[in-house]
């Protein structure tokens, strides 16, 4: 047997934890149970209390198989009220919490009591976590249970996948949603409680949620989401204790956990605030830009093939701008127009591009006045919203449908004709 | 923790503890009311953890535990928390329980190293804030002649019933209809802040007092037994309350009796009343819906004797049925054998020999109900065109609601209302 130093024990141990979390956390977020880490937490104390007065000692299995009866009658007591009571889910999960956790005190008071000889130190551990005092004997229960997770993730990947995400249809299909929903349960309950004594109650349910939720912002996958929560995990039980030495060791493995949680938040690729701000961004900026072009295209369109210089004036009336001397600068940036003294002109590149642009939006106007029975004075409003979202394929096959019906306005080579008058603020 | 009590004789220390209990649990109760209405049960359980940090950093920066820095530094914390749990799920799509389980456990640790940080000056046990100190209440403080954990929860209770009275209809409304709130004028997001403040005061009030896990506890359990009970919010916010009180007083009993946590024991009370409220609530509880059901299979099993004892005549077969076999014929079961001896106590059956036979009152009944059978499934198949087969079962169902009304309106709507579409004579 290699011997471990204590650091390296509470290291490797709380990593486990923090892996079991994530993985078995990653199906309870999915599945909106999130909470029931918090709920099953709670509902060990009394199950502890009671398996201590029992064996009279604090023997870590016989108080986490304690912990687990407990736990598992408050799943059920949950799963009675919801299906025979008018008692919402947010309610029984609260009812169950608190009373299971009320008579654990009250239990606890007991177990304190001189007479029955109690080690208040080693039951508060439940309370509050303290991962300093981490066995060999801990560290080997922890790898047991963190196989035992892995085994039955690796062995129940479909059947759980599917579940999560459409359980009518696991259920179609035959198969025993509910027992698959009892595993993923049982699972739960059991990383959450021999995770109580390192942790502690509150910081337990944390580890549940934190890595799973971190780990949903950067993938869509659930076996990436697995294995990235589950990284994350031991990533915040390693660094939170190396880093917080001196700091209650669970708050600081959460800590180190909302930390990664809140760096994914705005840094995720796709899910991540900033990257989802920069797309807002970057659309609205398009959007700006495509407006001004067909602006111009439409101001300068009865005086074609001529391109006149048109007062910056008419532009401004012709629909509302938000800052549209940041659009000019783009445009002419880009050559797309030239500019000077408030008029602007459209470049031929300019009028080209504008001429596909409003070729679009007509050819989508009239989709939508055809085949989606839009009224021609809603059209322009709901095209306007749209186009810029349309990709080339579909504008070809707009065209090309209009063509053969052949009602694709002659000049349609070029630009059709508007489907309704033009005035400003269309 | 009682003996230190009693060493010290005072007989009203016993009193203070009660009226401490039941004022926290009446302040809880208030709000928890309207906690559980809008779905938001576990919020109470969040803010109760999450204002830790902000009573923390209250006493840190004041170096007092004077209640209004504390009351301040707690409601900045729950509205914190309150609008980031929000903003997690409204702009970055985390699931709603995720989110809330992400903010209030992470406030949680930040205030747990905030302790530690500064527990040096800080007479701050993390015990407390879970089990209370309910038992060294009446050694405290005196403000106005009472503990001040008392004054304070009671200041708060009077807060939340005043809030609650002057804005009633508001708070009604948006706990039910936040969009018709909204549109009627009153912002159901305001109502939903004013609402979290309520619960931050509430929860740091009762914190010391009590500790988090009683303040978790009073906001859901009374509010939930009440809701068991009635349908009528008004009456649903006073029997919360009274469930609170009931709890606070027959906990502090029993933990007086076995000598444990007082709080933990008002706890339980409040968890037993809730179990109890669930068994025997005359609308909703099991027992009732249970006798509910019980009355309904044996209306029904008795329409099915008397109607199946009918068309055993109407064949004009000699055979009669014994109970056994015309219980069996129902469904069998202890059910049927009761639902038989209920009609030949009610003389609509006799056992003659040779089997169960109809009397006169009997073939009566059974006429009525035979008649609903073949008018409903004929019915079926004129005017909505139902397939001969596939008649009997919804007739089979229906029969036992078709009063004479039901009879005559279907009878005018029919063309032939005396065959069934199988054939048979439909009995006058």
């Amino acid at each position: 047997m290699i011997s471990l130093s204590l650091s390296d024990k509470v290291a490797l141990g709380t990593a486990l934890l923090g892996g079991m979390a994530g993985v078995v956390g990653s199906f309870a977020v999915l599945r909106g149970r999130a909470l029931v880490g918090d709920m099953l937490a709670h509902a060990a104390l009394p199950g502890v209390c009671l398996a201590f007065l029992i064996t009279g000692n604090r023997n870590l299995l016989g108080l986490s198989l304690g912990a687990l009866a407990s736990g598992l009658t408050a799943i059920v007591a949950v799963a009675i009220i919801l299906r025979w009571t008018r008692t919402k889910e947010d309610a029984a999960i609260g009812i169950v919490l608190s009373t299971f956790f009320g008579a654990g005190v009250v239990l606890l008071s007991v177990v304190q009591k001189p007479s029955t000889g109690g080690n208040k130190a080693g039951l508060h551990s439940y309370l509050f976590g303290e991962p300093g005092g981490m066995l060999t004997s801990d560290v080997l229960l922890l790898a047991g249970v963190a196989l035992v997770v892995l085994a039955m993730v690796v062995l129940f990947y479909k059947e759980f996948l599917v579940v999560c995400f459409d359980t009518d249809f696991a259920q179609s299909q035959g198969w025993p949603t509910i027992w698959l929903d009892l595993a993923m349960m049982a699972a739960l309950a059991v990383v959450t409680i021999v995770g109580l004594p390192i942790v502690g109650v509150i910081l337990m349910a944390a580890m549940i949620i934190l890595p799973a939720a971190t780990a949903r912002f950067w993938t869509n996958r659930l076996s990436m989401m697995l294995v990235v929560s589950c990284g994350f995990g031991a990533a915040a039980g390693l660094l939170g204790t190396q880093l917080g030495r001196g700091f209650p060791a669970g708050a600081a493995i959460v800590l180190t956990a909302a930390a990664l949680f809140v760096v994914s938040l705005l840094f995720a690729p796709q899910r991540g605030l900033i990257a989802r701000l920069l797309v807002e961004y970057r659309l609205r900026r398009r959007i700006a830009d495509e407006h001004l072009l067909r602006t111009l295209f439409e101001l300068s369109e009865s005086s074609l093939p001529d391109v006149p210089v048109i007062p910056l004036r008419d532009v401004r009336e012709y629909r509302h701008w938000n800052s549209l001397e940041r659009v000019l600068e783009r445009a002419r940036d880009e050559e797309l127009i030239d500019s000077g003294e408030g008029q602007v002109q459209l470049t031929p590149l300019g009028l080209h591009r504008a001429a596909k642009l409003t070729k679009a939006h007509r050819l989508w106007e009239l989709y939508l006045m055809e085949h989606a029975n839009i009224a021609p004075d809603h059209v322009d409003r709901d095209a306007d919203d749209v186009e810029h979202l349309l990709p080339e394929s579909l504008l070809v096959e707009l065209e090309q449908e209009l063509a053969e019906e052949g009602r694709l306005p002659a000049i349609a080579a070029e630009v059709p004709e508007s489907p309704h008058e033009l005035s400003p603020e269309n | 923790m009682i003996e230190v009590i009693d060493l010290f004789g005072e007989p009203s220390t016993g009193t203070w503890i009660v009226l401490t209990g039941v004022t926290v649990n009446a302040a809880c109760a208030l709000v928890g009311c309207f906690l559980i209405l809008r779905k938001m049960s576990l919020m109470g359980d969040a803010l109760s953890h999450a204002v830790l940090p902000g009573l923390v950093i209250a006493f840190v920066l004041t170096g007092s535990r004077s209640m209004v820095p504390m009351f301040v530094g707690a409601v900045i914390a729950g509205l914190l928390t309150t609008f980031m749990t929000q903003s997690l799920h409204q702009y970055l799509r985390v699931p709603s329980d995720a989110s809330m389980g992400i903010v209030f456990t992470a406030m949680f640790a930040v205030g747990v190293v905030l302790v530690k940080q500064f527990s040096g000056g800080l007479h701050f046990d993390i015990g407390c804030v879970y089990e209370g100190a309910l038992e060294y209440v009446p050694f405290g403080i005196r403000v106005a002649g009472m503990p001040r954990q008392l004054f304070t929860s009671l200041m708060v209770m009077l807060l939340n019933l005043a809030v609650i009275l002057v804005l009633w209809k508001e708070f009604k409304l948006s706990s039910f209809d936040p969009a018709l709130a909204t549109t009627m004028g009153f912002s159901a997001t305001a109502m939903h802040y004013l609402l979290m403040v309520l619960v931050s005061v509430t929860t740091v009030a009762s914190f010391e007092a009590v500790g988090s896990i009683l303040v978790v506890a009073m906001l859901i359990v009374p509010a939930s037994t009440a809701y068991m009970l009635t349908d009528r919010l008004g009456w649903m916010v006073l029997l919360s309350v009274i469930f609170g009180a009931a709890a606070a007083v027959l906990g502090f009993r029993a933990a007086t009796y076995w000598d444990t946590s007082i709080s933990g024991m008002m706890t339980v009370v409040a968890g037993c009343l809730y179990a109890l409220a669930v068994l025997v609530s005359p609308r909703y509880g099991l027992v009732s819906s249970m006798l509910r059901n019980v009355r309904m299979s044996l209306l029904v099993l008795r329409d099915d004797v008397l109607a199946m004892l009918y068309r055993v005549e109407e064949l004009g077969s000699e055979k009669h049925f014994s109970v056994a076999e015309t219980a069996k014929g129902v469904g069998g079961g202890w059910l049927a054998n009761f639902a038989i001896s209920q009609l030949q106590r009610a003389g609509n059956i006799v056992d003659a020999s040779g089997g169960l036979r109809l009397t006169d009152q009997g073939r009566e009944t059974a006429r009525k109900l035979v008649r609903s059978h073949r008018l409903w499934e004929t019915y079926l198949v004129e005017q909505l065109g139902m397939p001969l087969d596939h008649v009997h079962e919804p007739a089979h169902r229906v029969e036992h609601f078709i009063d004479e009304d039901i009879q005559i309106q279907l009878a005018a709507e029919l063309d032939t209302a005396d065959q069934d579409p199988h054939g048979r004579q439909i009995p006058e």
